[in-house]
Order: C-alpha cells, then structure tokens, then sequence
C-alpha cells in the first residue's frame, strides 16, 4: 500500500521551516530585492536554524535527515524567499560530494563547520564552455609533485563570493577524459572570486565568476579518486541539485497559488470577486493540479532517495515539471493581477522574475529531457 | 530543581481566523479544517519555563487538556524543548468551559504532585476569558499574579515579579509554589527547531482520562460547565462613504454631527 501521507514528525518540520521562512527570512525580502545583497544577518539565522545541518551526518554535526526532510524546509523558504533557498540549496551541493566522496580526515575537517554555517559551501562545476556539457570546461590541472596546480575560471557560481568550501571540478592538462574534483578552501593563493552578476529574478543570492590562476591544490584535498572528477561532481547534481530545485520551484508554485487566490478574492470587478469568474477559477485550478502533481513528483522522488539512495531519474522528472509548472504558474499569477502585476509593490512581479531563473540550475529542461529519454530508451 | 507546569491549550490557528464558523445549535467553535496550534500565549508560557531550565535548571511538564488531536501540539511542546507531555484527554471533558477546565487541570496538576511553579498564558485565543489561570490557581490553593510581564526575581522561592493591572504595572513579591499568567512581552518565544523535534522522539505523552484523575463526571466537561450561552451574533463590518456638498459651514455642520452620531466625539 502507498501511503501517502507524511509523518508527523515531518508534519512538524514543515511547521518549523514555515516559522523560520516567516519569522527569520521574510524580514530580509526588500533588503535583498533592493540591494541584491546576500544579508550577513540572514545566513547566521540559516546557520543557527540547523538549515545547513538537515543532511549531513550526525556523527559530523549534522542532523542526520534525508531528502524529504531537506525538500521539505526548502519549499517553505522558497515559498518566502526563493533566492534564499536557491543560496541553501546549493550550500548543500557543496556538501554532498565531501558526505559522498570525501575521505575521513576531509568529512571531519570541512563537515562540521558547514553544518553550522560557520562555513559556507558551494559546487563549481560551470564555464563558459562547458554547463550542459560539463566536459566542455577549460579549467585545467596538473600534479606538482604532492600538490595539483589549478588553472581556469568557472562562471554562474551560486555563493561564489560568500563560500568558504568549494567543491570544483577540473580537467587534466594532458587527458581530456580525466577529471579531477577538489576541496578549495577560500583563501588559498591563486583563487579568487571576481565578477558578480546581476540576475534578473532571486535577488539577494549570489551569484558569480571564479577564477584560479596558479592555483596550489594538496592532493588532501582531491575528492574522490584522480580522473573521476566528473562522477563526485555529477552524483551530486544528479540527486542533491535537482532536488534542490524541486525545493525552489515548489515553492514558488505555492507562493503563486497563495497571492493568486488572496488576489482574485479581493478584486471586485462587476459587483464580486473576480474569483467567481470561471476563467479566473479555471486558472487558479490548473495551478492547484500543477502544485498537487510537482508535489507528488518531488517528494517520491525524495522518499526514495530516502529508502534506496537513488533517485535522479526520478528527480529529473521533478525538476523538469515543477520549474516548468513555477514558470507557468507565475505567468498566470501575473495575468490574475491585470495591471497590478507589472507594478513591483505586488509580490507576483517579482515570482515573475524569480521564475526566470528557476529553470538553468542543476541542468536545463532540455538536459532534464536528455536524461529522462535516455533513462526510458536505455 | 525546580518543578514547573506549563497549561497549553490547542487552539484553531488564529492566522485561519476568517475561515472559523461558530455552530448556531451548540453555540461552540467548529474545529473541522482548521489547523490547531498552541495558543499564542502558551508558547510565552512555555519559553519562561525553559529560560528558567536553562539558567537554574528545571523539569518541565506540559499538560494540556483536549481531544486526542492536542497530542500534536504536547509533542510540538517536548520539541521546543519540555520534559514531559501530559494530555488529559476523554469524552466526559468535551464541552469544558472555563470553570470546568480549570477544575479538571488543577486534578492534573494534582496528579502529577510535586511543583513549584505553574505558567500559564493570559488567555486563550479562541476563548479569551484570562479566567483558567486565576481558577487553577483556586482550586490549588496556591496564590496568582496575573498578566506577569516581567520575572525580576526568580531564583528560589520568593520571587518578585512585574504584572500589569488596569493602570499601569505592580511589583509583586510572591513565595513558591504559585502560579503566573504571562503577558506576550515577557518573552520572545524561540522557533521550533529541527534538532528539538529530533530529541522530542524519545519524550512520552501520557494521556489521562477521567479514570486517572478519579473525578466524578459532573465536575468535568460539558455536565461541570456553569456558563450558559446566551444569544450571539455576528459583527458585520463594512466601510461607507459620503460626500459632503454645500457651504464650508454646511459640510463643517454635517461632519459634527457625522462623527458625534458615530460616537468619535461627544
Ligand atoms: C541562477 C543560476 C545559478 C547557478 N549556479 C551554479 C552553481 O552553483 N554551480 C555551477 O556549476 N553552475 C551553476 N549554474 C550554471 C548552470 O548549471 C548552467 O547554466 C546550466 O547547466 C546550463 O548551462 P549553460 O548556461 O552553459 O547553457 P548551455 O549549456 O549553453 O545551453 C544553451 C541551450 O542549449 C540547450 N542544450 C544544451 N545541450 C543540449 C542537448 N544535449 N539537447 C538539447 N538542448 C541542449 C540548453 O537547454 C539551452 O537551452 C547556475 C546557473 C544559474 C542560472
């Protein structure tokens, strides 16, 4: 028998994230709207609300929690403040490949820090020759003796300018087909975070430019085995970036929904709510199937993750229909508001924006295509 | 250590207000589709109790009366971080109104022996009388401050606290075991927090029935109640507006008496 219904241990992390997403994150979505800024502020509560801790092991200061639990806090955040989930999500993407890949010493070394939020991760897989194609990337390096020197720049970096941990991938110097993926720690000589980018949508998350010139690498820090880079990166991607973005997408699904109906319940037009007009209803009911269908997809495909540890199709799936459902969702949000959706004072301008970018991270609808033909046709 | 109770009561969410009806026959709430969380209040009594537990130390009971369903909000209690959960839970409490809530919380209080300190919050957001405290309180034998917005003095047994009244704010110098009914400004209640809900896994709820309070059945619930409920009504409310013409006197008059027929001025 399936069952549906979640527990009520994780009825009540729903209500803990939803208290945090209200209390600690909405005071935050102006600031970061006007100044596109990631508030100090805002990531020591991420931090002191064990947010960073949900997966990681206990016995390296994490919470020990799978993905339901983890999807379940991002899609209350994102339901407040979509790039603020967009920066958690991909913390937990620096994160995953040291829990799947790393050595005993680097598990102790990075893992506990980051589960406070003390420090703060990141994955840099992305160049500008190489995001589909992740073979593509210019990023090069060679052995020195113990050490691996990094050359090359990575772009569209999520926290590239805030994180302490990175886990980058790179291609060797002389085998096009070997790939390392290596812990860098910020502050090392040769690395440095340079442009920043201006999105047009999830203001306030960070965004930008990478570059390592000369960069020293101690083998202590290669993760997973040399010239199987492109796995420790990938593994991670596949599981924790695309349910990551489950997380953004159903968030901002809900929070389309929510204004909507708030919406079309206080517009009179012809003497009722606009709500009683069957086009507007019509409308609001195809965003209620978008959000009940991504729901289901998203946290099937967490909960098998959390019985089998794999689930990446599945999240493929996921990822490919709530990001499409959060773009379609927020179209229609603004098209409910007539005018008042163009104006930014209404928060579905901005569910507009953010949906804009929803869609690229942790691999397009199209790559989210490939996978899943490719999963289907074997 | 110290023994403290804290009373919470399950309340419909006070964010679905709109979505509250009120049954015209049995003059109650209707509950059904409405989410039920602690009473506002009761999370102020609660974080002193833990403020206390974190400075002085301290064993912190919950104990809450309600139908099954209020096990949620005990357990959310023991996540936010109590010791133990009780829930006084049985068909013969139903109905409860002030008087007899109060009667059968103080049994349980009773039950559960010894205390030093019982918190409670002000009031209810769904009933509102600020009576249960002051009635537990009662029936204990123990003296109350009501409306405590401040714990100036709370280590051993002779307390002094801040407390408002109708005009303005008293001083009260109170010995243990008492009972306090807190103010929202007290404190700022912590979030609940995923590591809490973790360690509420291993805390018990042990529910109690009218058996294990051994009360009799018309000193509880419905049949132990005395309010009787009269007539009520639903407030409408609704903006107008007028536009006043004429003279600048004309409309000056016209306002005057606008706004001493609203009642704004007399
Ligand atoms: C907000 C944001 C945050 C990001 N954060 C990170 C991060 O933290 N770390 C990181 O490494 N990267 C990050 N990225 C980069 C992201 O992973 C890439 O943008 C994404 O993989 C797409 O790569 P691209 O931008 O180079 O587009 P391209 O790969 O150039 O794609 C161009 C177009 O071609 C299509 N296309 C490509 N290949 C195929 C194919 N095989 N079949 C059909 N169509 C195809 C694409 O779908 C797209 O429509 C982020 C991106 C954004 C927008």
């Amino acid at each position: 028998m399936i069952d549906f219904t979640f527990t009520e241990e994780q009825e009540m992390f729903r209500k803990a994230a939803r208290e945090f997403a209200e209390t600690q994150v909405a005071p935050y979505v102006a600031e970061m709207e006007k100044t596109a800024k990631v508030p100090a502020g805002l990531v020591k509560a991420l931090g002191e609300a064990e947010m960073m801790a949900i997966t990681i092991p206990e016995n390296y200061g994490g919470l020990g929690l799978g993905y339901t639990a983890r999807l379940i806090a991002l899609e209350e955040i994102s339901r407040v403040s979509v790039a603020t989930a967009m920066m958690l999500q991909v913390f937990a993407l620096g994160i995953e490949p040291i829990i799947l890949f790393g050595t005993e010493e680097q598990k102790q070394k990075y893992l506990p820090g980051l589960a406070t939020g003390e420090r703060l991760g990141t994955a840099a897989v992305t160049e500008a020759t190489g995001g589909s194609d992740p073979t593509g990337i210019r990023t090069t390096y060679r052995k020195d003796g113990d050490d691996y020197i990094v050359n090359g720049r990575k772009c569209f970096i999520t926290n590239a300018h805030i994180a302490d941990t990175l886990t980058i991938l790179a291609k060797s110097e002389d085998d096009p087909k070997a790939f390392c993926a290596f812990i860098v720690e910020k502050g090392m000589e040769g690395f440095r975070a340079t442009h920043e980018e201006h999105k047009v949508g999830m203001r306030g998350c960070n965004t930008g430019e990478l570059s390592f010139e000369d960069l020293r690498i101690p083998k202590e820090n290669l993760l997973g085995e040399e010239g199987k880079g492109l796995k420790v990166t990938m593994a991670a991607i596949g599981d924790v970036g695309r349910g990551g973005m489950v997380g953004c997408a159903l968030g901002l699904q809900a929070a389309c929904l929510a204004e909507s109906v708030k919406f079309a319940n206080e517009r009179i037009l012809y003497g009722k709510p606009i709500s009683k007009l069957a086009t507007i209803q019509s409308k609001i009911a195809e965003m209620r199937i978008d959000l009940e269908a991504g729901r289901l997809l998203g946290y099937r495909a967490a909960a098998q993750h959390d019985a089998t540890g794999r689930a990446s199709n599945e999240f493929a799936v996921a990822k490919y229909f709530t990001t499409e459902a959060a773009q379609k969702a927020a179209k229609i949000a603004v098209d409910i508001h007539g005018g008042y959706g163009c104006m930014e004072e209404y928060a579905v301008s901005k569910y507009l924006r953010d949906a804009a970018v929803v869609g690229p991270s942790a691999g397009t609808s199209e790559i989210m295509k490939v996978i899943i033909a490719r999963w289907t046709l074997g | 250590m110290m023994n403290i109770v804290v009373c919470v009561k399950a309340v419909p969410d006070p964010k679905m207000a709109d979505k509250i009806k009120i049954d015209p026959v049995t003059k109650t709430l209707v509950r059904e589709n409405i989410d039920l969380v602690i009473n506002p209040l009761d999370r102020n009594a609660l974080e002193a109790a833990l403020q206390l537990k974190k400075t002085n130390g301290a064993h912190i009971t919950v104990l809450s009366m309600g139908p099954p369903m209020a096990g949620n909000i005990v357990k959310e209690c023991l996540a936010l971080g109590a010791d133990t959960g009780i829930l006084l839970s049985d068909r013969a409490f139903g109905g409860a109104d002030a008087y007899a809530t109060a009667y059968t919380l103080a049994k349980g209080i009773e039950k559960i022996g010894a205390f030093d300190v019982v918190f409670c919050g002000m009031a209810s957001s769904d009933g509102a009388t600020e009576w249960v405290g002051p009635q537990v309180a009662t029936f204990l034998r123990i003296p109350v401050v009501t409306m405590v917005h401040e714990l100036i003095e709370d280590e051993g047994a002779d307390w002094l606290v801040r407390a408002a009244w109708e005009e303005g704010y008293r001083k009260v110098a109170i010995r243990l075991p008492a009972l306090f009914t807190v103010a929202r400004d007290l404190n700022q209640p912590k979030n609940l927090s995923f590591s809490g809900i973790l360690k509420a896994r291993k805390k018990e709820i042990t529910s109690w029935s009218i058996d294990d309070l051994g009360v009799s059945p018309d000193s509880v619930g419905c049949k132990g109640s005395p309010t009787i409920v009269g007539d009520f009504g639903t407030l409408e409310t609704g903006r107008s507006v007028e536009f006043l013409e004429g003279t600048a006197e004309e409309k000056a008059e016209r306002l005057v008496q606008i706004l001493t027929d609203s009642g704004a001025i007399a």
